[in-house]
């Protein structure tokens, strides 16, 4: 008696385990930032374009293909075509690589809400030096929010050949954090079917918490106008339509393997049309959501600096002068200013290279992105929050559940090529396949707890996926729509579903797609063939800020290394079955 | 913010304090509050001050008046309802209070508990899962004993397990509908 295939309890599960999957970190801490870089109110443009053209097609073609062939990545492209048994195995590759280095943000979530539970919160103040008459040093050059983040949290070295020792604290949450996802995927979609309820649906009550906390801040409106200001001249950008056509790309975290995995579990006859065009549009309008959040808070802080910044002026010059107290004020800053250059000229030249030149744009340019703006930015904004230690419980707890929802899909990508292969599940049960999983994963991960790991965790972050997915992606369409015939793949949609295929749909995916995934993946190659050599930023402790160094070449090898062995398995899968079926006819006599 | 009134008395007040830290000063028993002069008050509330010995030759070495000022910060501070940051002695740093720590950093309380509820659910469900399995196991080997008898093969065709006809109680064909309904009526 055969076992049958486990099933989503209801199809609102699979939605919310594809939406908890695809709204992660990045729509939270990348979105903002490209929003700002590429002209405000006007990057949404490209960014809808994209979601239509690019977005919502290979979407809807993944959950097909993963609801047509009811297996995960690898048997399921082995079924479309043996040559393709690769693309699968590539697909489970770069979700491994993705697994290690996802979950040590999570680790960092933990270690930071651990934290959060104390008066006056850890990072809001520097920690004093030896002799106790002032505040350590690289706390005084940097911020206390950096000082934080860099040292206490990291401890991080000068350069990535110092890697240093595995640091216990982030380590001891790293095993927590795994424990964690282990407990979730434990029992396969029974469990992370209920789990998917509280990480899709949590977060947004914490987004909701925020929206209307950062919009009562003082100075949020600064933040929201300077980001919906629209630039139109970005439009002409090439390189806003590029990242708006990636950030679509990367955000729905299509080519892991990991939709085709979540869809494999539904009934054959379920509508993942529908499915697909709400996941994206909930996506989406998530990281805009997200980016007004974000917003009022920028403004906030930048209002904030440009507050103290013009408080430290005042008293500078009012100690300098001899001023009355309360002489000085923002508003007559600059006349005094003039007043005390004419009237005392030589005591003013002496003061004047310490007065600062205050100015609330230049606060609001500082745009940030990845674990800078998650765990610094957000973290200094916070800070000046009244009751900061519930706004820091409640925004790491949201980081988490984003961060934990989008594991589940990692290792769900993992797990269910795994558990589909007869020789593995027969030996081991899947809680077993499980546990082994997380652990090699929790192994590994403990790289990125040395000193140097969150260089090495850039490393993974910006190269582990970006070319590799690209190129899978684009197999997985040239495969469906020409090899698997797409004629062939929407009668098999209609006799799942009992609906026909529209004809956008076959349009996008047999030419405007796989075009445009083509040109960004030339983009990507030529970016870095003219950028020369790769960089990174290093924190010196002595300056208090990032320098930019020159990766070492055993780094660049390991970046080599992460790319070709996600994206040689398509040949190599291919170069195989080609080579097994050689063999096996040369093996049977030809029949005369 | 309001603006710090000063006025003689103050400045007697100021005078009593500098006079009641250098007292406390070996040797300087005999300060006097006549000993301290304010100069140069300007309307910053910001002045420069010394001490004279008792003979009123020369002003005290500044180290000494800075020591013992550093050592009566807070009463001073408290004197006047100010802080260090708003009475502020040059070059006298001043001493920032430690922050308080607890003997175990609170975040590992937390870890600890939270590590714990994790751990202990993780095994509940593996232990319920292996029962479950254990539960199966017996379960499908007497229903094989009893599938030999009956010789039930259940067909499989496409991953999908046909469902066999309902042998139970006779032998009615499902495939057949009765005769009253093929007939259509009159």
């Amino acid at each position: 008696m055969e076992k049958t295939r486990p099933l989503w309890a209801t199809p609102l599960q699979f939605v919310f385990a594809c939406i908890s999957y695809a709204v992660g970190l990045g729509n939270v801490w990348r979105f903002p930032y490209l929003c700002q870089m590429y002209g405000g109110g006007s990057f949404l443009v490209p960014y809808i374009i994209m979601l239509v053209v690019e977005g919502m097609p290979l979407l809807y073609l993944e959950l097909a293909v993963g609801q047509r062939m009811r297996q995960g990545s690898i048997g399921a492209w082995r079924t479309v075509s043996p040559y393709l048994s690769g693309v699968g195995v590539a697909s489970v590759v770069v979700s491994f690589f993705l697994c290690m280095y996802y979950n040590v943000v999570n680790a960092w979530a933990f270690w930071y809400l651990f934290h959060s539970f104390q008066d006056p919160l850890p990072w809001s103040v520097c920690p004093l030096n030896g002799n106790r008459t002032g505040y350590i040093e690289e706390c005084e050059k940097a911020s206390s929010t950096q000082y934080f983040w860099y040292r206490k949290t990291l401890n991080i070295s000068p350069s990535i050949q110092e890697s240093g020792a595995v640091q216990w604290e982030p380590a001891l949450c790293l095993i927590l954090a795994w424990l964690v996802v282990y407990l979730c995927i434990l029992r396969g979609t029974e469990s992370t079917g209920k789990v998917v309820y509280f990480t899709a649906l949590l977060p947004y009550c914490v987004l909701i918490i925020y929206l209307v906390r950062g919009l009562t801040l003082h100075g949020a409106t600064n933040g929201l106008a300077y980001m919906f200001t629209p630039k139109m001249e970005q439009l002409a950008n090439p390189k806003a339509w590029i990242n708006a056509a990636t950030q679509i790309f990367f955000s729905l975290g299509l080519g892991f393997g990991s939709l085709i995995a979540f869809a494999s579990y539904n009934e054959p006859s379920n509508n993942c049309q529908k499915h697909a065009i709400i996941v994206s549009i909930i996506n989406s309008s998530t990281s805009i959501f997200a980016s007004i959040v974000t917003f009022s808070i920028y403004g906030f802080k930048a209002t904030f600096n440009y507050e103290s910044c013009l408080n430290k002026v005042i008293l500078l010059l009012t100690n300098s002068f001899d001023l009355e107290d309360g002489f000085l004020t923002a508003n007559n800053l600059e006349q005094v200013k003039d007043y005390l250059a004419s009237a005392y000229p030589s005591k003013y030249s002496e003061v004047f290279p310490q007065i600062k030149n205050c100015s609330l744009e230049t606060e609001l340019e500082t745009a940030v992105q990845g674990t800078g703006l998650a765990f610094i930015v957000y973290t200094e904004a916070i800070k000046n929050m009244e009751v900061s230690q519930l706004w820091s419980v409640l925004y790491f707890f949201m980081l988490l559940l984003l961060g934990i929802g989008s594991m589940l899909g990692n290792t769900a990508a993992i797990l269910t090529p795994l558990t589909d292969s007869k020789v593995i599940s027969s030996y081991l049960p899947k809680e077993a396949i499980s546990g082994l999983v997380c652990l090699a994963n929790c192994a590994i991960g403990m790289l990125f707890t040395m000193e140097a790991g969150s260089y090495w965790f850039d490393i993974f972050n910006d190269y582990a996926a970006t070319l590799s997915l690209l190129l899978i992606v684009l197999a997985e369409t040239v495969a469906v729509c020409y090899l698997y015939g797409l004629s062939r793949f929407e009668s098999d949609l209609k006799a799942m579903t009992g609906r026909a295929l529209n004809w956008y749909w076959k349009a996008m995916w047999g030419g405007v797609s796989p075009l445009l995934i083509i040109s960004l993946f030339i983009f990507y190659l030529s970016d870095y063939i003219i950028t020369g050599t790769l960089r990174y930023q290093a924190w010196d402790a002595a300056q208090g800020q990032l320098v930019t160094k020159d990766y070492p070449p055993h780094a660049l090898a390991v970046i080599g290394l992460l790319v070709a062995a996600s994206t040689m398995c398509i040949p190599l899968g291919a170069l195989g079955t080609l080579i097994t079926r050689r063999l096996k006819r040369g093996d049977t006599a030809p029949v005369a | 913010m309001d603006k710090y009134a000063w006025d003689a008395n103050e400045e007697y007040l100021f005078k009593a304090m500098v006079a009641f830290s250098m007292r406390k000063v070996p040797n300087r028993e005999t300060t006097e509050i006549s000993h301290v002069l304010l100069c140069n008050v300007t309307q910053r509330v910001s002045f420069w001050f010394v001490v004279t010995d008792p003979s009123r030759n020369h002003t005290l070495p500044a180290v000494e008046v800075q020591s013992a000022i550093r050592m009566n910060r807070n009463r001073i501070n408290n004197a006047f309802f100010l802080n260090d940051q708003t009475l502020e002695f040059l070059r006298i740093p001043s001493t920032l209070a430690p922050p308080t720590d607890p003997s175990v950093p609170i975040w590992i309380i937390i870890f600890g508990v939270i590590f714990c509820i994790v751990l202990v659910a993780t095994m509940l469900l593996i232990i319920s899962g292996i029962r479950q399995h254990r539960r199966k196991n017996k379960g499908p080997s007497e229903m094989e004993d009893s599938e030999d008898k009956c010789e039930n093969v259940i067909t499989i065709e496409n991953g999908i397990p046909c469902d066999p006809l309902d042998m139970k109680g006779g032998h009615i064909n499902d495939a057949f509908v009765t005769e009253d309904e093929r007939l259509t009526p009159l």
